[in-house]
């Protein structure tokens, strides 16, 4: 069986220009950050982003690689408003597939299932229809004969995710509370990139953990790459807390400042920034 | 009013009176899960649990449904939860950055929706919540940059965009001034209560379009001692709900 162990720069240059790219977690919630930092370092660009939005949105509209953007919302949670997600959108910076969290889940769904849509009971009656003209309806072949917005599937080149813990092969393991859409993410796309915290051996996955919380099967996952801390400064349960002082740093900071002082070096080298910032 | 100790209960706070406001949004909800979203309304859905909403769930806003004193009692991860409100066992009070005479909600964006002027959180769950569970709303500040004639981007359904839509309910609106509601023959918004302190024209100078009056204004309703208690001293001892309305 092959092992999928890379880099994380070995991982993005699989990734090219103007592909439809999916990220896992969700707002500011176990983000693949180590990935999109190692994105931010490529030319990689004109991407469509499909996300539950939260810093990994923000960034990469920051930094001028979106194309379109397709997603039910961008946060930070504990910072309702994305800073950079809202000037990119107010300056016209990308274009935005507007759609309702449902919506979304059932189009990821749908990719995952190999069909071209699946019936939403969300989106008629809101300006989600107005502002997606392309959205199409479904009548229900029954007696009910209820109208349900035809979700299409969301099919992405790649997905990107970050998990507790995974094996060589790309068996994914969640320790958290909520898995939140990240093996859908995998299922739905061509190719899965998935960082870990820690890379294990695959019987360490269950000697303390319900197999409930393997959470990504081989089978959808491309490429595994180790990066502690690597959700940093979204959470990554039980690992670690959203870094809440860091986070305000990124809110508050210009976008090309924070990028000249955090984001100049590799993987490494913001990492032990980070460190740094905390001893001070 | 009199504490246990004979120590006299200071009078309601504006902030307190919003708390039983939203509270009574889940009186007789049955086994659903309340979804409050904002401070006042989180200590509203405890208050109604710890009194008379007992078969109410709750979250601790992620993943898990717990007890009032944070016992878990069960795992809701987002899936579930989305499987929830189309399930329509949820009674969600949701932020609205605009809401309009029908109850059209806004929270994606103001302005135009192509080029905003200013971007806010995107629609997030709305078109689903409106569809599927009983939709209140919270506004923490009463103006008419909220109460609008129209919203810009229509995030939740209103009653005049929901036609056939078979479980579309929005039963009250809360805000810093007064309790409102639909129970009107064309689903305008209706004057259902102001709370004390609060004349009509101050709600009638804050809200932007006609609002419904009947004929005689009832006032919020007052908290009982106990939940005066309750509200202090067990659910929100560090007085979050002032965060939300000042005195």
């Amino acid at each position: 069986m092959s092992d999928k162990t890379m880099t994380a720069d070995e991982a993005v240059a699989r990734l090219h220009s103007g592909m439809t790219l999916g990220i896992g977690g969700w707002g500011s919630r176990r983000k693949p950050m180590a990935l999109v930092r190692a994105l931010l370092r490529t030319d990689i660009t004109d991407l469509t982003v499909v996300s539950y939005g939260g810093p990994d949105v923000g960034m990469l509209a920051a930094a001028g690689r979106i194309r379109t953007l397709v997603a039910p919302f961008a946060t930070l949670d504990s910072i309702p408003l994305e800073p950079n997600f809202r000037a990119a959108r107010e300056r016209g910076a990308f274009e935005l597939t507007e759609v309702d969290e449902a919506m979304f889940m059932w189009g990821l769904h749908a990719a995952a299932n190999r069909l071209p849509f699946l019936p939403v009971r969300a989106g008629i009656g809101s300006d989600v229809m107005r502002v997606n003209p392309g959205l199409r309806t479904v009548t229900s072949p029954y007696d009910d004969g209820e109208t349900f917005v035809a979700m299409p599937a969301l099919r992405l080149d790649a997905a990107l995710v970050h998990v507790n813990r995974a094996d060589r092969l790309g068996n994914g393991q969640y320790l958290g509370p909520d898995p939140y859409f990240d093996d859908l993410f995998c299922e739905a796309a061509d190719a899965a990139y998935v960082s870990c915290e820690r890379v294990v051996d695959t019987a360490e996955l269950t000697k303390d953990a319900a197999p409930q919380s393997l959470l990504l099967k081989r089978h959808t996952v491309t490429g595994v790459v180790e990066a502690p801390n690597g959700a940093h400064f979204t959470s990554c349960a039980p690992d670690y807390g959203r870094d809440e002082a860091f986070q305000k740093t990124y809110a508050t900071t210009p976008w090309p400042e924070f990028a000249a002082r955090f984001l100049g070096g590799d993987e490494q080298a913001y990492q032990s920034v980070v460190r740094e910032g905390e001893g001070s | 009013m009199t504490e246990s100790s004979g120590t006299p209960l200071l009078p309601p706070t504006r902030a307190e009176y919003c708390v039983i406001a939203c509270a009574e949004a889940w009186r007789d909800a049955g086994e659903v899960l309340a979804s409050p979203m904002g401070l006042i309304p989180s200590v509203g859905a405890r208050l109604a649990r710890l009194t008379f909403a007992p078969d109410l769930l709750l979250t601790d806003g992620e993943a898990m449904v717990v007890r009032p004193d944070g016992t878990t009692e069960g795992w809701l991860p987002y899936r579930q939860h989305l499987t929830l409100v189309t399930g329509g066992r949820r009674h969600v009070m949701m932020g609205a950055s605009q809401i309009d005479r029908y109850g059209n909600q806004n929270i994606s964006c103001i302005g135009d929706w192509e080029r905003p002027k200013r971007q806010l959180l995107g629609v997030r769950g709305a078109p689903v919540n409106t569809l599927n569970n009983p939709t209140s709303y919270w506004v923490p500040r009463h103006s008419r940059r909220v109460f609008v004639e129209k919203v810009d981007m229509v995030c939740g359904v209103g009653y005049d965009h929901a036609a056939g839509a078979r479980f579309h309910r929005i039963p009250r609106v809360v805000s810093d001034l007064g309790v409102f509601d639909f129970a009107t023959p064309d689903h305008a918004m209706r004057l259902a209560s102001l709370h004390p302190g609060v004349t009509l024209d101050q709600v009638r100078e804050a809200t932007a379009f006609d609002l419904v009056v009947p004929d005689v204004v009832p006032s919020t309703r007052e908290p009982t001692a106990a939940e005066l208690r309750l509200i202090r001293e067990v659910i929100d001892p560090a007085n979050t709900r002032t965060r939300e309305v000042g005195a």
